[in-house]
């Protein structure tokens, strides 16, 4: 495995009012690398996202970017660094069209003036290569399904030139066989040297594409886990809390033994 | 390099093969076409019925205004033979063009989803600052112009602060300032009341010169259908070389059409009477202008995502609190402008401007043209067809001798009905799935 990671986070710490999101949390990830982050409803994941995307900047932590201190307190800084995020709730612009909202912030330019052409055929490219399915790019986002959305946010996350891509609940709103090609997707993303954090509920989504699994519990880090050597039973005790009990930890080795 | 995805194959040269052969059916060769996209029919029957889809779906645009506008001047044309005169409508297209200018920033501000209460009292200091300038201290016009201008900017850029960094509500900001800036202007013109412009000066030449040679106002239709269809040609070429869809020849050849009639019937009326006003040659080339900004470039591209998600917006990295700055500086910025046009008109700043109905008719402008007051919908275009709109029937109602309160209730009614219009096309664009 590589040495340094793209991004390693240290002691990240957010609050809202009187909710402490956040208390404490490392993450790496490093070239290369699917990380899932996973956790219960509420345990922080879409925060630490949004920190490290400079959405939503953690109040206290360092940010280390390919081992160097980084300040992101923007949207802006994140994007700079080549970190390139899928929301949970979705960030498109209603009234825009495909085109518009795929190039949104990055729009090329010709002579001055927007670059139409080259975007609607950068566009068509893009949702081809994907295997996205839409009725045209030139229609209103508000138009096409919660699936179609998603798979034109996620189409964004591919354009510019990201290090890392952070996936929230990517597939929560997908079909089959739009979620078999976001995995799909996540896997040649790594193959190509990126870095991945997926977020997800789904454990055998997190299983057939993740190389390692952290887990968030209120707000604090729950462990950190190799899919390859890791039991689901595991995963899901450190998830709920589990883990720090023996005898459920051993129930559930047991269960997987008589498999 | 990471992204294969998004990088064009023809960024090491097009192969000739793959454009030939997407180039040869018209729409969607290059992605697989949903079978369930409504594709328009070839010809004029697919027009027809791609329109009567459009309207069901509330996308109306530009329709019931022009619907309206023809109304209008049909019931006033029966009412008095003198309304389609080609001097009535000569005056009209000059009577529009400042508060026409106002609207235009309304306009802008409107697309964020904001609004601007502000602009009538902008355009009344600009007309003072210009007159105390120019008249009482003597300074040179263009200089004086360029002073009230500023003037106008700095308000806007202060209402944008206020708004955008400090958090104010864009509507409380902008009624402080229609109050305060109604109060400046009043001490800027002070002891004196009303200052008459200089009749022969620059800013009163903005409405009084008329280009009374008819080559003006036919070359300038001319210019204008040609330049139109010349870009849609080209841009119709590149998308086909491209490989995207593109408008048939016979769209580009019709659209093109419709222009010129209107263009030259326009022209033809105008030199009727005393050829092309400048006053509307400015305020065609504000349009051009701004349309070009709002519709071709980023900046404009960032306004609209304002208007449809400020969050979203502001997740893909623009600046949000530079953007709105932006716009409320151009809306004062074109107060100020519209400010010298009606101080033009008038050949006069006084006490009155820019009170009245003066905002109420900028901000009715926007609306009635099909600007949409939710944000995020509309173009500068809606600033001319609404003051069209208004001001046929102040001119209207005038000519028949009627009285003030007649107009006012009358452009009260189109108001409520042009944001009815809105609101219910906005009802039926969210049922029908479109925000
Ligand atoms: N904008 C906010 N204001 C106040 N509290 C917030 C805000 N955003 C998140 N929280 C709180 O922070 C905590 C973590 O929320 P977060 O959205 O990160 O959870 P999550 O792990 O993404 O959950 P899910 O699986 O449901 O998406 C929750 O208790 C939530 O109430
Ligand atoms: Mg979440």
């Amino acid at each position: 495995m590589s040495a340094t990671p793209v991004l390693a986070l240290r002691g990240i710490s957010k609050r809202f009012g009187a909710v402490q999101a956040l208390t404490d949390v490392d993450l790496e990830v490093r070239p290369g690398e699917v990380v899932a982050l996973v956790g219960d409803n509420g345990a922080g994941k879409s925060t630490l996202v949004k920190a490290i995307a400079g959405v939503g900047p953690a109040d206290e932590g360092e940010f280390l970017w390919e081992g160097k201190p980084a300040k992101v307190e923007r949207p802006h800084d994140a994007q700079e660094l080549g970190v390139a995020t899928v929301y949970q709730d979705l960030a498109l612009c209603d009234n825009l069209d495909v085109v518009g909202n795929l190039f949104l912030g990055r729009e090329i330019n010709r002579v001055g003036v927007l670059d139409e052409v080259e975007m609607e055929r950068r566009s068509r490219e893009l949702l081809q290569t994907l295997s996205i399915r839409i009725p045209s790019v030139r229609i209103p986002v508000a138009s096409l399904s919660g699936g179609q959305r998603q798979t034109v946010a996620i189409a964004r996350s591919m354009l510019g030139d990201p290090k890392l891509v952070i996936l929230d609940e990517p597939t929560a709103a997908l079909g089959v066989e739009q979620t078999a090609q976001v995995l799909d997707l996540v896997e040649r993303l790594r193959e190509r040297g990126l870095a991945v954090i997926l977020i997800s509920h789904n454990m055998a989504d997190v299983k057939a594409v993740a190389d390692r699994v952290a887990v968030l519990r209120l707000g604090r880090n729950n462990g950190v886990f190799d899919v390859a050597g890791t039991s689901q039973e595991e995963i899901i005790s450190a998830i709920t809390g589990a883990t720090d009990n023996a005898v459920t930890r051993r129930t559930a080795r047991k269960a997987e033994g008589k498999q | 390099m990471s992204t294969e995805l998004s990088r064009s194959p023809e960024d090491g040269g097009s192969t000739p093969a793959a454009e030939t052969a997407t180039a040869a059916p018209a729409a969607g060769a290059v992605t697989a076409v949903d079978p369930r996209l409504l594709v328009r029919e070839q010809g004029f029957k697919g027009y027809l019925t791609e329109f009567v889809r459009r309207m069901r779906s509330g996308e109306l645009g530009s329709v019931p205004v022009v619907v309206g506008l023809i109304v209008i001047w049909a019931i006033f044309q029966s009412l008095d033979s003198a309304f389609l005169s080609a001097q009535n409508l000569s005056n009209l297209s000059v009577y529009i063009v400042g508060t026409g200018l106002i609207s235009v920033g309304i306009v802008f501000v409107l697309l964020l989803g904001e609004i601007d209460l502000s602009v009538g009292s902008v355009s009344g200091l600009a007309g003072a600052v210009f007159a105390v300038l120019a008249v009482n201290n003597g300074m040179a016009e263009w200089l004086a112009l360029l002073l009230a201008l500023a003037t106008g900017a700095a308000a806007g850029a202060v209402h944008g602060f206020f708004f955008a960094r400090i958090g104010v509500p864009a509507f409380v900001v902008t009624l402080a300032g229609l109050l305060a800036w109604n109060g400046l202007m009043l001490q800027v013109l002070d002891s004196t009341g009303t200052i008459n412009l200089d009749d022969e000066g620059l800013v009163a030449t903005l409405t009084s010169h008329y280009f009374s040679d008819v080559a003006a106002a036919y070359g300038l239709a001319a210019v204008a259908v040609l330049v139109f269809g010349g870009a849609q040609l080209l841009d119709a070429r590149r998308r086909q070389a491209a490989g995207v869809p593109f408008r048939p020849l016979a769209e580009i050849a019709l659209r093109t059409g419709v222009l010129a009639v209107f263009a030259f019937a326009a022209a033809y009326t105008l030199n009727q009477y005393r050829g092309l006003p400048l006053a509307l040659l400015v305020f065609l080339a504000v349009l051009v202008l701004f349309d070009l900004l709002l519709r071709r470039t980023g900046y404009g591209r960032k306004v609209f995502a304002l208007g449809g998600s400020t969050e979203a917006a502001r997740r893909a990295g623009i600046n949000v609190a530079a953007i709105r700055i932006s716009v409320f500086t151009l809306a004062g910025t074109m107060a100020a402008f519209g400010g010298l046009m009606i101080a033009s008109r008038i050949s006069a700043a006084n006490q009155g401007a820019g009170s009245g109905n003066l905002l109420m008719e900028a901000i009715a402008a926007a609306v009635i043209g099909g600007t949409s007051l939710f944000g995020g919908r509309g173009n500068v275009w809606s600033a001319l067809l609404g003051m069209l709109v208004i001001g046929s029937i102040a001119n209207g109602l005038a000519l028949l001798g009627s009285p003030a309160h007649l107009q006012y209730m009358i452009t009260g009614g189109v108001l409520l009905a042009a944001v009815v219009i809105d609101s219910v096309s906005r009802r039926t664009q969210k049922s029908a799935g479109r925000t």
